[in-house]
């Protein structure tokens, strides 16, 4: 049991820094500006992240399965370091990074590592995600914003009115952004442990079965929850006076955008209705939440005229879908001959 | 849900309620310099009384905004803009009573060939607070038109200090008034009447940068 968990603890560590990092995508615009307090939006982004996990991570994990199931519980506790460590070293770095990314880069490193040929239609369509996604949100926020605007224009709506509807509807679209993120975003913490997990199903009273694999999730989905409550804070807090001066409803667009993007490449039930009825579906792939909100922030700067446009954030973007990988895969690998070479343990089959 | 808006909807009556005095603040001021002016002191003292009420009332209804403002879900910025609002509109019914005030104090003898322009200046005032003040309603319900009052409330200002110079030049240059003292009344009161758009004026600054802060 304790050698489980010391190996799941690298996972856990890498939900942690996603739950301190990620959640400010999410509330950080309305705890930086006092319009929710903390303590509010930490329990209702905890509690929907797991809900999020459990019930829709399977989907995107999937997906980061069939790039490269590591069969070794040391060898996914290695991987999950590396995308940790490569978060950790970007995150103080100053640069823009996200755990999609970071995990990608070292389940390639163990790929590598360990011979197994890394499935290229797999990676061609995470990596096309990775790219559509900001996109999608940027397009998604720029049609938002237009009718949201335009119904706030014509029902001449009360500011009072108006101020307390956007508080609801930040705390309602919170909680579906947090939905979303866990689902989404699960399978970066405890994917790579799926192929080696040691938990067994189980059975609740006949009644409903908790798979090895909601189990897992639980657990990364209770790591994700105690990094929002000890940690991102301080990130939302940045979020709030720093980089966002938007107005509340413009705020509400943003986060809505995002959400939706994240829920579009999470939902298992939306994959399967489409696919059922012949439609293009949305892939089921981790994306960044952060590039997300980049993108929504543009779709609104678009919306706006193309005022304020950032084109070196565009540039942080793209480079982050490079960088991090690259640089995860490396980590990972060198890292993998150590615990192999060094410590003696197994890291593949 | 219902809690919320039904404390909003007090609210918004109270703002309404307000905004409405302030409104009548500027009407009063108008009448009262316009009775001094055609010499019925009995009706321009009403008005000044009518004014010390409102003003006492005004400040009354906002004492008990802000207090409803701080228990309110309202957005902590908006929050400082809306207090910030009420109270620079304060400043106008501060300012149309101490004029009124003024008159009664120092009942200053105003002769024939200026009333005109007393009159017209107080007009003017008297509009700009008209203007300002439907802003700052559309300030709560249509942002988008915050500038075309914002705009007018600029326009009247402008128009009251030329009357206002003209007024000055008028009473220095005229051989009809003999003392400097009662020229120098004549500019003091000539300005104090102008003051009202002034203040007028800069509520209107205020409202078009919290406009744009709100704008969509």
């Amino acid at each position: 049991m304790l050698t489980t968990l010391f190996f799941l603890s690298s996972g856990l560590f890498l939900g942690w820094s996603l739950g301190a990092n990620d959640a400010a995508n999410i509330f950080g615009t309305a705890v930086g500006t006092k319009m929710i307090k903390f303590k509010t939006a930490a329990f209702i982004c905890s509690v929907f992240i797991i809900i999020g996990a459990v019930v829709s991570g399977a989907g995107a994990s999937h997906t980061l399965g069939k790039l490269g199931a590591v069969n070794e519980l040391a060898g996914a506790f290695i991987v999950a370091l590396a995308a940790a460590i490569t978060v950790m070293w970007m995150t103080k770095a100053g640069l823009p990074v996200s755990t999609s990314q970071a995990i990608v880069g070292a389940i390639i490193g163990w790929n590598l590592f360990s011979h197994t040929e890394t499935s290229m239609d797999s990676l061609s369509k995470i990596v096309g995600t990775w790219i559509f996604s900001p996109i999608l949100s940027a397009t998604l926020a720029f049609v938002l914003f237009h009718i949201v605007k335009r119904i706030v224009e014509r029902s001449k709506i009360h500011l009072l009115h108006l101020d307390s509807y956007t508080r609801i509807g930040l705390l309602v679209v919170g909680a579906f952004g947090s939905y979303s993120l866990g689902a989404n975003n699960i399978g970066n913490v405890m994917g790579v442990f799926i192929a080696s997990s040691p938990f067994k199903d189980i059975a609740l009273a006949d009644l409903f079965q908790i798979s090895s694999t909601q189990q897992l999730f639980l657990i990364g989905g209770i790591a994700i929850a105690v990094g929002v409550f000890t940690y991102s804070k301080k990130v939302m807090m940045t979020v709030g006076s720093g980089i966002f001066k938007l107005s509340p409803v413009t705020a509400l667009v943003v986060v809505l955008a995002s959400s939706i993007t994240l829920f579009l490449f999470a939902s298992q039930g939306l994959y399967n209705f489409l696919t059922s009825h012949h439609l293009p579906a949305f892939p089921l792939v981790p994306v960044s939440s952060s590039q997300a909100v980049v993108g929504s922030v543009m779709g609104i700067s678009l919306a706006k005229g193309g005022r304020n446009l950032n084109f070196k954030k565009l540039g942080h973007i793209s480079m982050g879908w490079i960088v991090t990988p690259v640089g995860s895969a490396i980590l990972a690998y060198v890292a993998l001959f150590f615990m192999q070479n060094v410590f003696m343990q197994n890291v593949f089959k | 849900m219902n809690f919320f808006s039904s404390k909003a909807k007090q609210l918004e009556g109270d703002i309404d309620g307000y905004l409405d005095r302030v409104t009548t603040a500027g009407l009063i001021f108008l009448e009262g310099v316009r009775a001094y002016v055609a010499g019925k002191p009995d009706k321009f003292e009403r008005n000044f009384k009518e004014i010390s009420t409102l003003e006492s009332d005004a400040d009354d209804i906002r004492r008990d905004i802000k207090h409803k403002l701080y228990t309110y879900m309202l957005i902590p910025e908006s929050r400082g803009d809306v207090l910030g609002l009420l109270e620079t509109m304060d400043d106008i019914v501060d300012i149309c009573e101490k004029v009124l005030e003024q008159f009664s104090i120092e009942t200053p003898e105003i002769p024939e060939f200026l009333k005109s322009d007393f009159i017209e200046l107080a007009e003017l005032s008297s509009k700009a607070v008209e203007e300002v003040v439907k802003g700052a309603r559309a300030f709560f319900r249509e942002i988008a038109m915050v500038s075309n009052y914002v705009n007018k409330v600029h326009f009247y200002e402008h128009e009251a200090d030329d009357v206002e110079e003209h007024l000055k030049r008028a009473a220095f240059n005229s051989d009809e008034i003999e003392r400097f003292s009662h020229k120098v009344h004549m500019r003091y009161f000539a300005e104090k009447i102008a003051a009202v758009s002034d203040v007028a004026e800069s509520v209107a600054e205020r409202l078009s940068v919290y406009a744009i802060k709100r704008r969509i």
